[in-house]
């Protein structure tokens, strides 16, 4: 696993190094995806990989506000699926944090030499997240289907 | 009269230079206190969910208030006309600038995330009390520079008064903003009312009038020009008043507070059985700061004394700081009070205090912090002294008072 | 918000009086028409004030020396996941740690009765914390509930200064473990969100409420305020509560019974 992640990085630092022309090196950066994480499985990222290069940070941000302020957090440009699907996992299965040496945000963020304070406060690997569904799910029977709707028709 | 002559500050340069780098020391552990707590986070220091305003607050409260007092001599000069306190106007704009900054500066180096000072700064809620004191803030520092341009430039003498009525306007309004800060906190037993805005604003008098009557006798003595006997009198009578004023309005404010029944239990605690909170209010805040210094400048002979009022002086600072550390950091330690008619049995996790009073002592961080800030008002003042023209070259009181150089012609 | 709309409100009861009622029976029909069924499906749309969340408790159902909301609430919200900093005191951190609800043990001066009750943030119509705070970062959501926006809270505490129920805590220390659902960072503050998380995936219900029926209590009621025929405003009509510090005329979210 670290090797594959070294193996990232340095391929994309030969390739500065040996002065690859721009469109080349645009091509390398890509390999900062872990071949571990769900993304590498993935043709794309949620917008086109090379928007989401210069402008993810604007679309993590809008839909900050839309979650915090609205309570919107089904929508695909969550920082928590950004972690979810680039996190990368070690060679016993467990989930490497995002923001570590090597790993997915880190290693581009230092690359371009870009501060990131989004791990101050959130979680660098998924960690109950998968909850939302799981208990929506449970509580369906007891009290979610009985939710806005159908209570007032109920009682 | 005499046109007043104004010169920079002529200390030997080896004092000078000592002196700024004493300062420049205070300031530098101040900082590297900030920079411990900021690292490691808010658990080093003694604040805790209970009390959540501590030390740095007191500190950054006292040099806020005092910055707003400290103003009021130029105030007497301009506002109100009085010749006499025209000389001591420029230092005491610059103190004003000086003191801010330094009880700003601790303010902000003690926030959770001091980085964001951004946010703070471009996102405002102009319903917070807090928001409008940042405008009250910068506010007052642009128009104190502006005022003290206005007396050292003869082109903007004309302007002078103007200037002078609206700095004072702005800082009543500050202090008062400064008061309003804890008048507003509704559930909050101790602050609940609304005398604490006036409390504040005759303590910024006599605060304020206390610190700069130390730095003017300091600097004065270091170079060696002449403070008049009457211009003395002047400002130690001056400091008696104010004094005074705190003395009845903390009187005014326990009244209040006893008055309504419900308040009682504050102020038992406050009065009575706080322990340390106690003690501070007596020895602190009432006899150090009150009637000690009271008991001085009214007494025939001591009165006469320069080494008694700088005596005076340093107990009001004492005393400030300790009604300080009653406000804030002893109505934070007395139970929120939710339940009346019942007694709180326990409240959370044991040691998640909440039904009895909360412990909090200061720790070094946080001490060395609010220190800093003051050594950071008094670099910028001796700074500002020594290179501009901020002092008179004398008090003597030939020199200031028309009236008196009449008189000792006649 | 729609006050109008809000017949909970009783710091406007009077000034309203009858009419407000009236108007809450005629609009809150509309109100199941216009929402959608919710089919545990996370929410697309920004929250509105159809809804306003909030809480009975029922003291008198609720046990001694039971503490099922409180651990369902650390564990919902990752604050058991908070770690004393190496060389605290342990008194010192139970008062530095975040806690989002607290049980409260009382007794009455006079008859020496006791009573039990969880307190957390009341959700207040009028918060105070969301009124003193510099940036804006204290704020009420649509649907009522009060929470900070991490984004721009600089930690200045003075929301902690005016809450009249102690509700908020504040990070003390750098937090190395948290929960996808529940950031936590050092530096800012933060309390009850009544599970806002839940709530967004479509699952009305919070974990305390949950954990205290599901130790067979019944002692906490979740549910739409605005909502009269829901379970929260059956159980309001059918007992009679208060706020606490009802003088201080909040209209809070969270209303108790039997003290
Ligand atoms: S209970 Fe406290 S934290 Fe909660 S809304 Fe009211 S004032 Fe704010
Ligand atoms: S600590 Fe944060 S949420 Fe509280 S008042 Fe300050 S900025 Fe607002």
């Amino acid at each position: 696993m670290a090797e594959v992640m070294t193996k990232g990085v340095l391929l994309a630092l030969l390739a500065a190094v040996l002065g690859v022309g721009s469109a080349a090196y645009a091509e390398e950066v890509g390999d900062f995806v872990l071949p571990s994480s769900k993304a590498a499985a993935v043709k794309n990222c949620v917008e086109p990989t090379e928007y989401m290069r210069r402008n993810h940070f604007e679309l993590i941000r809008h839909q900050r506000d839309k979650t915090v302020y609205g309570g919107i957090r089904g929508t695909s440009h969550s920082l928590s699926g950004c972690v979810s699907c680039h996190v990368g996992y070690d060679d016993t299965g467990a989930p490497v944090e995002i923001d570590a040496e090597g790993q997915f945000c880190r290693s581009c963020h230092a690359y371009a030499s870009v501060e990131m304070n989004c791990f101050d406060c959130h979680a660098t690997v998924p960690r109950g997240e998968s909850w939302n569904h799981e208990v929506a799910a449970a509580h369906a029977h007891i009290t979610g289907s009985a939710l806005m709707g159908p209570t007032a028709a109920e009682r | 009269m005499k046109r007043i002559v104004y010169r920079e500050w002529l200390l030997q340069p080896q004092r000078y230079w000592g002196l700024l780098a004493i300062l420049a020391a205070v300031i530098a552990i101040g900082g590297l206190s900030a920079l411990y707590m900021e690292h490691h986070g808010h658990w080093v220091t003694g604040m805790t969910n209970s009390v959540v305003w501590g030390t740095p607050h007191v500190f950054a409260v006292f040099l806020i208030i005092s910055a707003s007092g400290a103003l009021n001599i130029a105030s007497i000069g301009t506002v109100f006309d009085k010749k006499v306190y025209k000389p001591l106007g420029r230092l005491s704009g610059l103190l004003a600038v000086a003191l801010l900054i330094g009880g700003l500066l601790v303010l902000v180096l003690d926030l959770g995330r001091p980085d964001r000072l951004l946010v703070a700064m471009t996102t405002y809620n102009f319903s917070s009390i807090f928001a409008w004191n940042i405008f009250l803030y910068s506010g007052f520092a642009a128009i104190v520079i502006g005022y003290l341009w206005t007396m050292a430039e003869r082109k903007g003498n004309y302007l002078q008064k103007p200037v002078g009525t609206f700095a004072f306007l702005w800082r009543l309004a500050l202090t008062t903003g400064t008061g309003s800060i804890f008048g507003f906190l509704v559930g909050r037993e101790a602050y609940d009312t609304a005398i604490l805005a006036p409390l504040f604003v005759v303590m910024s008098f006599a605060y304020g009038l206390a610190i700069y009557m130390l730095v003017l006798f300091y600097t004065f003595d270091a170079d060696g020009r002449p403070i008049g006997p009457a211009m003395l009198k002047r400002l130690k009578n001056l400091l008696g008043l104010f004094v005074s004023a705190v003395l009845y309005f903390t009187l005014i404010y326990h009244l209040t507070k006893l008055y309504g029944a419900k308040n009682a239990d504050i102020e038992t605690f406050l009065l009575i059985s706080g322990g340390l909170y106690t003690g501070l209010f007596w020895v602190g805040w009432i006899l150090i700061g009150g009637l000690l210094p009271l008991g001085i400048i009214y007494h025939p002979e001591l009165s006469q004394r320069r080494d008694w009022i700088v005596a005076a002086c340093a107990m009001v600072i004492v005393g400030g700081l300790a009604a300080m550390y009653v406000i804030i950091v002893g109505s934070q330690a007395y139970p929120q009070e939710m339940f009346p008619g019942y007694t709180v049995i326990q409240f959370g996790a044991p040691g998640d205090i909440g039904g009895q009073v909360a412990s909090y002592y200061p720790s070094f961080p946080e001490l060395l912090l609010g220190l800093g800030g003051v050594g950071v008002a008094l670099l910028i003042t001796a700074v500002g002294v020594r290179v501009l023209q901020f002092l008179p070259e004398s008090l003597a009181d030939r020199d200031v008072d028309p009236h008196a150089t009449v008189r000792s012609s006649a | 918000m729609n006050h109008e709309t809000e017949s909970m409100n009783q710091g406007r009861r009077d000034f309203l009086g009858a009419a407000a009622g009236v108007s809450a029976a005629a609009v809150a029909p509309g109100v199941f028409l216009h929402t959608p069924v919710a089919n545990a499906a996370p929410r697309t749309d920004p929250v509105t004030d159809v809804h306003r969340w909030g809480l009975l408790v029922d003291t008198s159902k609720c046990a001694d020396g039971c503490t099922a909301c409180v651990d369902a609430c650390d564990t919902e919200n990752g604050l058991n996941l908070q770690a004393k900093p190496h060389g605290q005191d342990e008194l010192k951190w139970e008062n530095q740690h975040a806690v989002w609800i607290r049980k409260v043990k009382l007794q009455d001066n006079l008859t020496g009765h006791v009573t039990n009750l969880p307190l957390m943030c009341q959700h207040c119509e009028h918060p105070p914390c969301v009124d003193v705070c510099p940036t804006g970062a204290s704020f009420k959501r649509a649907d009522g509930i009060v929470m900070v926006d991490r984004h721009t809270c600089i930690g200045c505490r003075y929301c902690m200064m005016a809450c009249p129920y102690k509700a908020r805590s504040f990070i003390h220390e750098q937090v190395d473990h948290k929960l996808t659902r529940a950031p936590r960072g050092k530096g800012c503050v933060e309390s009850c969100n009544l599970c806002a998380h839940r709530l967004d995936s479509g699952d009305v219900s919070t974990a305390c409420a949950e954990a205290c029926s599901a130790e067979g209590h019944q002692a906490l009621i979740f549910g739409d305020l605005k909502d009269p025929m829901g379970p929260l405003r059956q159980a309001l009509a059918k007992t009679p509560s208060r706020q606490i510090r009802q003088d201080l005329g909040l209209n809070t979210g969270v209303r108790y019974a039997g003290i």
